[in-house]
């Protein structure tokens, strides 16, 4: 009886111990010690309309949050060849919208999430691809190819809003996933 | 040399406001085209020039306008690389088109350059807007 009361003891113990730390997100090596306006799992939502327009109409409006000012100001010198296209803004434009990313980019947000992002890239790194970023890969690194990249109703890491239901609100809340042709996704 | 090309543009006008006189943005635009060198208007080869496919480096070797609007003007397109959907073209199906001239302009900048490696002429452009506003 004794025995198996201490059994019983060590398997209780075991399983509050070991339970949460295989289901935790373990993405805390990110994680600061500052405490965020917004301590929720998003970045800031887009709503500013001559983002939405100019930078929404061929792809998603990615967050600001989602990048350092460096790889804004970066992207914002190269709109004749964005990524293979042509995004060229008139002047004013451009000015208007690069006013916007620097004041709201990842190592400027006061959204936990996007300082997750900032943290994860070194000083001297400029990454232009939200999808390169080391907080990006740890966060997808368990996702096989064949849901994103050989899904042909995904095709890329860079369709956020493809699985990310709601990515346009800014949350990448893990219940609001739905990986086209699979369905809910359980980290 | 002043009186050919003053009798070349009054040419043009006629015939555009005989065809467009209700469209005040592409009546203007199509002014500024003629004073910039086009020589008429033609729909056909608007429609040739939206269909023909232009030799590219890179991703998507073979590029047309309808990699990403399709040929149907009243259809919704696809942004060949990103999978955002896009409105159709026509106005006759969607009433925000050609209504803005800033943005025509705009996205004949970019769309000619990224599917011809070039910015178009104004003839081409010309026969672009006659062929989507048809």
């Amino acid at each position: 009886m004794k025995n198996t009361l201490a059994i019983s003891a060590v398997i209780f113990t075991v399983g509050f111990v070991t339970i949460p730390v295989v289901w935790s997100d373990d993405d805390d090596h990110w994680e600061g010690m500052e405490e965020y306006k917004h301590q929720s799992t998003g970045v800031a939502a887009v709503t500013n309309t001559v983002y939405r327009e100019e930078c929404g109409s061929c792809h998603m409006a990615y967050s600001p949050g989602l990048l350092p000012a460096n790889s804004w100001m970066k992207m914002m010198s190269g709109l004749e060849n964005h990524f293979g296209d042509n995004a060229e803004l008139d002047a004013g434009t451009e000015k208007s919208i690069t006013d916007l990313l620097l004041a709201n980019s990842a190592d400027r947000s006061d959204y936990r999430r996007a300082r997750k992002f900032s943290r994860s890239i070194q000083l001297n790194d400029t990454p232009l691809r939200i999808s390169e970023t080391p907080y990006f890969r740890h966060e997808h690194d368990e996702i096989p190819n064949r849901m994103v990249t050989g899904n042909p109703e995904v095709k890329s890491f860079s369709h956020c809003n493809a699985c990310h239901t709601r990515a346009e609100q800014g949350s990448f809340n893990e219940h609001d996933i739905r990986i086209p042709g699979y369905g809910r996704w359980d980290d | 040399m002043k009186a050919p090309y003053l009798i070349f543009v009054v040419l043009v006008s006629t015939h555009i406001n005989s065809v467009l006189a209700d469209n005040t943005t592409i009546n203007s635009l199509l002014q500024s085209y003629a004073a910039k060198g086009a020589t008429e208007v033609n729909a056909e080869q608007g429609q040739y020039l939206w269909q023909k496919t232009y030799p590219a480096n890179g991703e998507f070797s073979q590029r047309s306008c309808a990699s990403c609007h399709t040929e149907k003007l009243t259809a919704p397109g696809k942004h060949v690389k990103t999978n955002k959907p896009i409105e159709p073209m026509a106005p006759s199906v969607n009433s925000q088109r050609l209504t803005d001239q800033k943005k025509i302009e705009k996205w004949f900048k970019r769309n000619c350059k990224w599917t011809m490696g070039r910015e178009c002429t104004a003839q081409e452009k010309a026969d672009f807007l006659v062929y989507l506003y048809k």
